[in-house]
């Protein structure tokens, strides 16, 4: 039988604190650094009682945040990425639910950034990142990859939908002026590629992310600003042959 | 391991449109029922990606199919006999790099199954769900398919999806089907019946032969069957008596004929 909680770690429960805290009273903790940093991230400072344990978990769970994130987008970053897309692989291998997996790419960055500086290429970036943030779904996760490229995770996204979903976040971005500190207006674009985890076997997320680059590189090379889905082997069934398959008596109906 | 002048093994490809419709539960124990009618039967473990015969049959094998596939072991060495009569050959759980037909997977698959055909009168392929491209490669080493549905509407379209793209893809027309989890007697059938129904009207017209669906059976709802699964036991072991024992048994007779 399983202990019931607290039993479990019964040794400790002769003093409640963690064996860190025992050796070191929290006003030892060597804590500026990690207020600094929260402190320059905009979140502030922790909650509760400086040094109690819920001000220390506060603290915690603030640094948890902060090494998730892209420091300039806010997105997740690459480690937080990574960690969900091996979930959703793992989660989508056996449940089957359709799941598919945008690379996203800023179309001509380096130009952006010899043209107009640096200052305008971080600029981009964020309006970027505000752009895809803003059309998806609360449940999918957009995340910075690096530089100038992006990943959304999409769960749940029927194939029917896909290339209207990747579309829409492509025509977003290329509606959007970004307004740089000289009052210039700039435009830019994204290339998409994409492509759905593979139903009902055991992959690795790798599999998946080179098979969402590959049609990446291709929207890159027939000329950028544009979509490419890999293409889903997946039979459709139409309404029409639903209808029939299900038109008779075995549903509701007495056999006898 | 002797083999007999002449023998070669009937291999019949187990999928399903949709996973958890019990194809792995139904390959080892109609394994059991046709080595009780006399056959030689080997199971092979042909779910790459999530493979899981090893759960059903209480097995830990310390050799499996990816340590022949790898050269670490012979195939001699990675057939198992079961206490049901039957040998099995594991996919193994390190065996996600196969998740993709690549020429590789595509040779080792083809070589192992040349090699085990002239051993066995059966082989059964448990092939993954979904209609993957390594699952639709695994049908078609098969010389006779076998699709297990339930009557949940979400199996069913599965299935439908499948039996097209065998038949469009394949030159496969004839396919059986069992249908698992019934709920009254009958309804296998019906499921069967409705099945061709739609295949006759969207699938045969663009072909040269109609696709013909054979009934094999259908296995009713059985708490029985999960006392089995829970105890890691085969059905036909444990409760022999059970309605849905009963009900591998008779389809077996008819997958043999």
């Amino acid at each position: 039988m399983a202990p019931a909680p607290g039993v479990l770690n019964s040794r400790s429960t002769v003093n409640s604190k963690p064996p860190f805290l025992q050796s070191a009273p929290p006003d030892a903790l060597r804590l500026e650094q990690a207020l600094s940093l929260l402190a320059q991230s905009g979140q502030g400072a922790p909650a509760g009682t400086q040094g109690s344990t819920p001000w220390l978990q506060s603290l915690i769970d603030a640094l948890c945040d902060l090494s998730s994130r892209d420091g300039l987008t806010g997105l997740a970053n690459r480690r937080n990425f990574e960690n969900a897309i091996a979930r959703e692989s793992d989660r989508v291998a056996r449940s089957g639910e359709p799941a598919l997996l945008l690379m996203l790419d800023i179309d001509h960055f380096k130009r952006i950034n010899d043209q107009h500086g640096h200052v305008a290429g971080d600029l981009v970036i964020k309006a970027v990142a505000e752009a895809l943030s803003a059309t998806v779904r609360p449940m999918d996760l957009v995340a910075r990859f690096g530089g100038e490229e992006f990943a959304i995770i999409l769960p749940n996204c029927p194939p029917a939908f896909g290339a209207t979903v990747a579309e829409r976040i492509r025509e977003r971005v290329e509606s959007r002026a970004i307004s740089l500190v000289s009052g210039q207006q700039l435009g830019c674009t994204i290339s998409i590629g994409g492509a759905y985890a593979p139903q009902w076997v055991r992959s690795t997320p790798s599999v998946w992310m080179e098979r969402a680059d590959l049609q990446l590189y291709r929207a890159k090379s027939e000329g950028r600003n544009r979509t490419c889905l890999e293409p889903t082997p997946v039979s459709v069934v139409s309404a029409e042959e639903k209808g029939l398959l299900f038109a008779s008596s075995i549903f509701g109906e007495d056999l006898s | 391991m002797t083999v007999a002048s002449g023998r070669r093994a009937r291999i019949t490809a187990i999928t399903s449109g949709k996973g958890g419709v019990g194809k792995t539960f139904l390959s080892a124990n109609l394994a059991t029922a046709l080595a009780r009618q006399g056959e030689k039967v080997l199971v092979l473990d042909a779910d790459l990606g999530l493979a899981n015969l090893d759960v059903v049959l209480n097995l830990f094998p310390k050799i499996t199919l990816h340590d022949v596939f790898t050269g670490k072991s012979t195939l001699d060495q990675a057939i198992l006999e079961t206490s049901g009569g039957f040998s099995v050959l594991l996919a193994g759980s390190g065996m996600v790099e196969y998740s993709r037909l690549t020429p590789e997977v595509r040779e080792q698959l083809t070589d192992v199954i040349q090699q085990v055909v002239p051993r066995f009168d059966r082989i059964l392929l448990d092939t993954g769900a979904g209609i993957s491209d390594v699952v639709l490669y695994t049908v078609s080493l098969a010389d006779e398919v076998l699709i297990v549905a339930t009557p949940e509407p979400t199996s069913l379209t599965d299935a439908y999806a499948t039996i097209k793209v065998l038949a469009t893809t394949q030159t496969r027309r004839d396919i059986r089907v069992l249908v698992n989890q019934v709920s009254k007697p009958g309804e296998g059938r019906v499921i069967r019946g409705q099945l061709q129904q739609v295949v006759d009207r969207f699938v045969s017209p663009g072909l040269e032969v109609p696709v013909k669906l054979e009934f094999v059976g259908e296995v009713p709802i059985d708490p029985s069957v999960r006392d089995a699964v829970k105890k890691r036991q085969l059905l036909l072991e444990c409760l022999p008596g059970s309605a849905a024992a009963q009900a591998v048994i008779a389809a077996a007779t008819r997958l043999r004929a």
